[in-house]
């Protein structure tokens, strides 16, 4: 079966990328499996200036999940085009993944990545629960989304544009559709649910920021039900992601509908997982008599 | 040497013992060919867990021999209560060794200042380390027995102090300070163990101006330097993962909180 699959005009050797925030800078990986077998790679999220994120206890694991509140420790884009982009092997698609606190920030860090030539496409994160400016406000209100996605699109040159979307939301066809009509070129959800956890004996939250970003298998209903919801509603291709720990999961989110997947929380649990995962998803579809993705996707029987 | 291009593998249980006290495991895995350092870690997950705990979890190497990969952890929450239900024969993942180790400086005085549970990677150490310029100080809280002191204590001369009350707390304290003030200038400390005996030590290092390692404990979600949540931060106000840049830190770089 040929793994290829093709979102507009960013081709992916297969459908399994690693999701921002779970897979460094993607040198953290590299001696674990070969970055470049992978349908792509999505960055840690990256600012204009570097970004010391937020105190420490940031993670507290859940049943079947995770909570997070890194609050969007980077290097800063500077530092990562000089440090960091240059060791990642050719041949492997880099996804970046741009975070700002204005549509202008937002457009800056997309001028400087449109002239990037190892960089594929973008990914803008309006769906972040751990900052206090500039995360998820953005993509919880469909005018602020809309000027973002407007500011990345001016300036990003003939690279792709993904935005990324918050599961944090009463309907999220209504900001999918202000990023589409904005300019998005595809979306990609969902990003973590907002979550708390507690000690009962220090009476203290398990994140020095209270609340925090819930990921892992125990958001994958949700994601799902999400990325079944948006495919339905706009016209470009759709990135599923959202607690994805096996080659089932995979295909559950592109019968729904999606072109590709990013695993996330999987990452952790070991760290050659997503290499695996390719090999388990071909083996899986092949098995399922699947010829070609474009056959299988979105052919769920509702 | 580990196989650099596989260093993520399903190692088998040898045995998954309690220790005299049931809070304390001793885990031997099947491991032929691992090398490591003294104060590295390895990330632990059972093969068998399915979704409920996500995370692998983090634990110094004790020792690493023909017998196997060898780590002594203490039953505090779900998944460690979980890895002490290990038999042998199950299958782990497996990933390191990871981190920086504790750098011993032959030509001078080395005092190993463990604590409780902390003493497990310090077997390795003085099984491996030319034994002349090290020493041990262990504070406990259990009786002695149930650690592995006495692997340690036959080859290095070696003190062990048991808290059970706020004086004996009191009492470790100040035989550190003097330990640690004899050593100024002239050696350093090795530390493990748990994080207010870390502060101790390290104040009384600063206050001697007598040189130290610490090794930190953070939870850990990957082991590899992208979670981002073993954060510490060092004196300049940055913050270091404790799973790359350490766990073992120099006195001086890291900031307490003290």
């Amino acid at each position: 079966m040929d793994q290829t699959v093709k979102l507009g005009s960013l081709t992916l050797k297969n459908p399994v990328i690693t999701a921002s925030g779970t897979f460094g800078y993607g040198l953290e990986f590299m001696r674990y499996g070969d970055l470049s077998a992978l349908g792509g790679i999505c960055l840690k999220g990256i600012s204009l200036a570097p970004r010391a994120g937020n105190p420490m206890p940031r993670i507290a694991e859940t049943p079947c999940g995770m909570l997070n509140a890194i609050g969007l420790q980077n290097v800063g884009v500077e530092k990562f085009l000089k440090e960091k982009l240059p060791y990642i092997p050719a041949d492997t698609t880099v996804i970046a993944n741009l975070y700002a606190q204005t549509p202008e920030d937002f457009g800056e860090l997309a001028a400087i990545f449109s002239e990037e030539d190892k960089i594929a496409a973008l990914e803008v994160n309006i769906s972040c629960p751990n900052v206090r400016e500039g995360g998820v406000q953005f993509g919880q209100d469909p005018h602020m989304a809309s000027a973002v996605v407007g500011a990345v699109k001016k300036r990003a040159g003939s690279k792709p544009v993904i935005v990324k979307l918050s599961p944090n939301v009463t309907d999220v066809r209504v900001i999918a559709k202000a990023a589409v009509d904005a300019g998005a070129d595809m979306l990609s959800l969902i990003n973590t649910l907002s979550g708390m956890a507690v000690d009962i004996r220090t009476r203290k939250s398990r994140l020095a920021n209270v609340v925090g970003g819930l990921s892992g298998p125990a958001i994958k209903p949700v994601a799902l039900r999400m990325v079944h919801q948006v495919v339905q509603s706009v016209n470009v291709p759709v990135i599923g992601m959202g607690g994805i720990v096996s080659a089932e999961d995979v295909l559950e989110f592109i019968l729904v509908g999606a072109h590709a997947v990013q695993v996330g929380t999987y990452n952790f649990m070991r760290p050659d997982n997503a290499f695996r995962l390719v090999e388990e998803v071909r083996v899986l579809a092949e098995s399922l008599g699947i010829a070609s993705w474009d056959d299988y996707r979105g052919t769920l029987k509702v | 040497m580990i196989d650099s291009q596989t260093p993520c593998r399903d190692l088998e249980v040898i045995s998954c013992t309690p220790a005299k006290d049931p809070s304390l495991v001793d885990l031997v895995l099947s491991a032929p060919g691992w090398t490591c350092k003294p104060g590295q870690f390895v990330m632990i997950r059972p093969a068998h867990w399915g979704a409920e705990l996500v995370w692998p979890r983090p634990f110094s190497v004790c020792d690493v021999s023909d017998q196997g990969l060898r780590i002594i952890f203490q039953t505090v929450g779900r998944g460690t209560r979980r890895l002490a239900e290990l038999v042998s024969g199950q299958k782990v993942t497996v990933w390191g060794p990871l981190g920086r180790w504790f750098r011993i400086d032959e030509a001078r005085p080395n005092l190993i200042l463990a604590g409780g549970v902390g003493i497990a990677p310090f077997v390795m150490l003085a099984r491996r380390e030319k034994t002349d310029n090290l020493s041990m100080l262990f504070g406990h809280r259990l009786d002695l027995e149930h650690y592995p002191y006495a692997e340690i204590a036959d080859r290095i001369k070696s003190e062990a102090m048991q808290q059970k009350t706020m004086a004996d707390i009191a009492e470790f304290e100040t035989v550190l300070s003097e330990r640690i003030k004899a050593l100024a200038g002239v050696g350093q400390v090795l530390a493990c163990g748990p994080e207010p005996m870390l502060k101790v030590v390290r104040k009384y290092c600063l206050l001697h101006g007598t040189d130290g390692q610490v090794s930190l404990e953070n939870r850990m979600a990957c082991g590899v330097g992208a979670c981002l949540g073993c954060v510490g931060k060092t004196v300049a106000g940055d913050y270091v993962q404790s799973c790359v840049h350490g766990p073992v830190f120099d006195v001086r770089e890291i900031d307490l909180g003290d």
